[in-house]
């Protein structure tokens, strides 16, 4: 077989006053404006494009489109291109995949070298006992692996998404499609077109007839002057609950796909038919292509596909195959009718191309085959909206069958016609497509609540009254008297179906995956009827018996970067962030929040706040306005602690347990004045402690007067810390007495601060200094942080960051939730359980507290390693002697500058628990060492003394 | 991706909402049996049609509604319509 480039074609699409230079596997070739990568290297007498996955046979084109299995390509950095569907541009530096050995050189011993690998199911078989051999089996099948090569060098790309609510989406862009689109556009319904190809036509582009070219360009002169709107190169992918679509675009003249999320009122499926490959000995020797490729290389592109050819023909198609083939001039030895018995059996010659083909007994000299066996209904659309597609044995593809009622089915996928009655069946669907969006609008709007009624009442959903198309029989071409490749992608025969069936694996669905057959790159578009009727044959059934797989999403694969789309992950910087900037800050990102991990030695950080003064943005911590007369009752019910006599002023720490008893959350509430209370939440805990306080007032104590309001961001939060913290305050403060006997610890007061009115303080303490909490409006932050700066240079006043807090906090034995309990840690595992009240009516998670508090539970313990130099790794496990039993863990591990020692916060078993208690922890590096529980949290100032002063 | 009925904010994409799973009265806590209340934590009925179940409109109006759909179609019962003052979950 030898391809080349003819005369013009009236229905050419290559534009040959523009010529493209391009490379193929390092060699100089040219093409055309207009040519797929395929076709311009077949034009150039190409015709080995790739090696079969696992016998690594030569293949040329079979279908030269989007499907084509033989026709995967690397292009620069991108692999796994397809040729068959991928315009050449100038400079495109194309490689073939998967070559080994290479592409033009047959290994004929790896049938029997491999054999053991390529036996059907041989994933499963290879990867049995013994272990041993895998990384052998790894290497081997590593040199057989299909694909491209990564290049880790690769830039980052720029993907889009768009979001779009058109009222009809039309995914086909056939004369159906078109028409359909046009009818509904006609109806005033919002339109999205969708063509999987480079243009709008369908099989109409590839048409040598004159009235099919006529009718192409009336539908596209509609097009252009309609309101449609038209996605060329582009995929309906997939289709989800209330029509919601992904459609994968990959022509954006800026993005490299980009990924449309559409809600469409209603779904037109036109994808067309797809043309099925015949299954018979030699099938996938180059030469041998479907009359769709035929037609495409003659009619799109001036491409002669052989010198004599063979024409299998079993429908018009075929003939119409013929046709073209002659005009372009190749001889046609024999057209074979399989439509009036004509059966071929085999194609002979070398492993590279066809010289013969056997037919009817005769072998017939040719250099290429034109199969036209019958058609693939690609349903996908449909199944996913819900279909179960039916086999029909005289027309020899499956049907829609039941599609819910705003997913319509036009063209090929819903039957056969002349090409005026694919029109009108086009047409009328649109038409129905449109009535039926502006009901499902209608119902929309109006239970959207509007500034102005919807006008009119809710159209009626209108009726199918479509004239149904009709079905034209189609001889049933599966398999001919032999064997032959089902699914290229992944060379599975039909010997192998035949086998995989016999070994147990006869229903579709498990012989797919134990063949892997139709979970290539095509994804079953070409092999899946084929493989039914493989199955159906080896259980002497009908293919009806047998049935189809379920199509899944995506139709057309489509990267992982259209899927991720543009990098957009929000951050949240307090408004103090610019000072941080400016003072070499470390940052370190606490979910969405940029916050100050420390300022370049965070033990000079705790250093200065245990001597000095200092200064921690502490802005993400969640804060909830909460007024209303029921608000010490809401405390109540979340928190396991009493509230009903908190006096205006004061503070309390709080733990919150979810109904299962385990901790959720903690902090300090306090009451601002007689109806209004602040209630400060862990940083992380901001988003869901407000849902959750939602969650029981709207649906538990819908009667309760509470009103709730989310201020985290309102406020600017910065703790001052240190021995001198009162002096800077007062430096700073207006209209609030400092003095610890008018402000006492576990107090809040509203102040005026650096001339900002509304802030409010409380003397509060993570750090386990005497320290105040400012709250300040988020807009004055920074100039009260600066202000606070400035008045305290002479106290060595200095900013403290996260990881300082952290080594603080350890210092004090607080426990951090989520970091020292998980999401089995019970209220009372935290030692904080004499908080529990449980003579409280109630309160959330009550009884599994009440039910705990008989049961002895683990514990939260202040642990410090007998060397003080070694810290443990957080998770390091405490391990009961020389034995891997497992008797808790370290949550929490840091070098004390303060204590100049290791310092640990753990959660162990209850009999460890108490203070003394001599423990064993394995380190990361498998060493044990000594450590040991003491019997308070705090591994410094366990009275608090310093806090409280 | 389903489109969910806010009583509020009219059918929005569940993504918008946070799902609440099935309606469950609370026990009451000071009389409850480990069973009921564990039933109450952890048990859910599942059906394979109609269920009444929760939603919380987390990127809308922040309410908590409490709606019938088919868990085999995805159909909503009774969906409600602007002004619907069904909110509060059961
Ligand atoms: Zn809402």
């Amino acid at each position: 077989m030898t391809m080349s480039r003819q005369g013009v074609q009236p229905t050419e699409v290559i534009d040959r006053a523009a010529k493209l230079r391009f490379r193929w596997n390092g060699k100089r070739f040219s093409g055309f404006e207009g040519d797929t990568i395929a076709s311009a290297l077949a034009a150039s007498g190409e015709q080995i494009f790739s090696r079969s996955m696992k016998y690594h046979r030569p293949r040329g084109i079979l279908t030269a489109d989007y499907w084509d299995p033989n026709l995967m390509v690397q292009v620069g950095d991108d692999p796994n291109v397809r040729a068959g569907h991928r315009l050449l541009e100038s400079g495109m530096d194309v490689r073939s995949q998967n070559a080994w050995p290479s592409l033009n050189r047959d290994i004929k011993a790896a049938n029997s070298l491999f054999g053991r690998f390529l036996t059907a199911g041989f994933y499963y078989k290879t990867f049995m006992r013994p272990q041993w051999l895998w990384p052998t089996y790894e290497r081997v099948l590593a040199t057989f692996a299909p694909g491209g090569k990564i290049d880790l060098d690769t830039p980052h790309a720029y993907h889009d998404k768009r979001y779009t609510h058109p009222d009809v989406v039309v995914a086909g862009a056939g004369p159906a499609g078109i028409e359909a689109a046009l009818a509904a556009s006609g109806e005033g319904a919002s339109v999205l077109l969708v063509s999987h190809e480079h243009a709008v036509g369908g099989h109409l582009r590839y048409s040598s007839d004159a009235a099919d070219q006529a009718a192409l360009a009336e539908l596209r002169a509609a097009l252009d002057a309609s309101d449609v709107e038209v996605l060329t190169d582009s995929t309906v992918t997939g289709r989800y609950e209330d029509n919601w679509l992904g459609i994968v675009q990959r022509n954006h003249p800026i993005a490299v796909e980009r990924l449309i999320k559409a809600r469409a009122k209603t779904l037109v499926a036109a994808p067309g038919l797809i043309e099925r490959p015949y299954v018979f000995e030699g099938n996938d020797r180059p030469g041998v292509i479907t009359s769709g490729a035929a037609r495409r290389l003659a009619n799109l592109w001036g491409v002669k596909p052989g010198e004599r050819a063979v024409v299998f023909s079993a429908n018009a198609d075929g003939d119409a195959a013929a046709a073209d083939l002659e005009r372009v001039g190749t001889e046609i030895a024999a057209v074979i009718d399989g439509r009036t018995g004509g059966r071929i059996s085999s194609t002979s010659g070398s492993s590279r191309a066809v010289d013969a083909v056997v037919a009817d007994g005769a072998s017939i000299d040719a250099d290429l085959l034109v199969v036209a066996a019958g058609w693939t209904a690609p349903t996908s659309l449909l199944n996913m909206a819900g279909d179960r597609p039916v086999y029909d044995p005289a027309a020899a593809r499956f049907f829609p069958s039941d599609p819910p009622s705003n997913v319509l089915a036009t063209g090929g996928l819903a039957g056969d016609a002349d090409l005026d009655g694919l029109r009108q069946h086009g047409a009328a669907t649109g038409r129905l497509a449109a009535a039926r969006a502006a009901a499902v609008r209608h119902r929309l709007q109006s239970r959207t609540a509007r500034a102005l009624p919807v006008d009119g009442d809710e159209p009626a959903w209108a009726p199918d009254e479509r004239v149904p198309l009709g079905r034209d029989p189609h001889p049933e071409l599966y398999r001919a008297d032999t064997h032959g490749m089902v699914d290229m992608s992944e060379d599975i025969s039909s010997k192998d179906l035949v086998a995989a069936a016999h070994e147990g694996y006869d229903s579709v669905e498990l012989a797919k995956r134990y063949t892997t057959a139709t979970m290539g790159p095509s994804q079953g578009k070409l092999e899946t009827v084929n493989t039914v009727a493989a199955i159906a044959e080896a259980r002497g059934e009908t293919i009806s018996q047998v049935g189809t797989t379920v199509w899944r999403p995506p139709y057309a694969p489509l990267t992982l970067g259209a899927l991720a789309g543009r990098m957009f992950e929000p951050v949240r910087v307090s408004p103090i962030h610019p000072w941080h900037e400016a003072n070499n800050v470390s940052i370190i990102q606490a979910g969405q929040w940029l916050r100050p991990d420390h300022y370049g030695d965070p033990a000079a950080e705790v250093r200065n706040v245990r001597e000095n003064v200092g200064l921690i943005d502490v802005t993400p911590l969640g804060k909830l306005d909460l007024r209303g007369p029921d608000v010490p009752k809401l405390l109540s019910l979340l928190y396991v602690n009493k509230w009903m006599k908190l006096g205006v002023g004061r503070v309390r720490y709080g733990m919150m347990c979810a109904e299962d008893g385990v901790v959720l959350d903690d902090g300090v509430t306090g009451r601002l004045g007689e109806d209004h209370y602040m209630m400060s939440t862990t940083s992380s805990g901001a988003g869901g402690v407000w849902e959750w306080v939602e969650n029981w007032l709207q649906t538990e104590r819908p009667d309760w007067q509470v009103h709730v309001t989310p201020v985290t961001t309102a406020y600017a939060s910065i703790n001052v810390a240190g021995p001198k913290s009162r002096e800077l305050m007062s430096r700073v403060c207006e209209g609030v007495d400092l003095d610890a006997e008018a402000f006492p610890y576990m107090t809040v007061r509203e102040a005026t601060v650096a001339g900002v009115a509304g802030c409010f303080m409380w003397r509060i303490g993570f750090t386990g200094e005497l320290s105040f909490e400012l709250h300040v409006p988020a807009g004055h932050g920074l100039h009260v942080w600066e202000a606070l700066m400035d008045s305290g240079s002479d106290l060595g006043v200095g900013p403290f960051g996260l990881e300082a807090q952290r080594i603080m906090r350890l210092e004090k034995g607080h426990f951090i939730v989520g970091q020292d309990t998980d999401g089995l840690t019970l209220g009372p595992s935290t030692g904080l359980g004499s908080l529990i009240k449980l003579d409280k009516d109630d309160f959330a998670g009550k009884p599994e507290l009440a039910w705990a508090a008989d049961r002895s539970l683990p514990m939260v313990v202040a642990i410090q390693p007998d060397d003080p130099d070694v810290v443990p790794e957080e998770a390091a496990q405490i391990v009961r002697g020389d034995t891997n039993e497992i008797l808790g863990r370290i949550t929490s591990s840091r070098y004390s500058p303060t204590l100049n020692r290791s310092i640990c916060l753990g959660q162990v078993e209850p009999d460890l628990a108490a203070g003394g208690t001599k423990v064993t922890v394995l380190l990361e590096s498998g060493e044990r060492i000594g450590a040991t529980v003491i019997d308070h949290h705090a591994h410094f100032d366990p009275a608090g003394e310093r806090l409280r002063g | 991706m389903l489109l969910v009925p806010c009583p509020n904010c009219g059918p929005r994409n569940s993504t918008d909402l946070r799902y609440g799973g099935e309606s469950h009265a609370r026990p009451d806590p000071n009389t409850a049996s480990p069973a009921e209340w564990r039933a109450y934590l952890y048990l859910r009925d599942n059906p394979a049609g109609w269920l009444r179940e929760n939603w919380y409109c987390a990127s809308g109006c922040r309410r908590w509604f409490s709606i019938e759909r088919n868990t085999a179609t995805n159909e909503f019962r009774d969906p409600p319509l602007p002004g619907d003052k069904r909110g509060g979950a059961a």
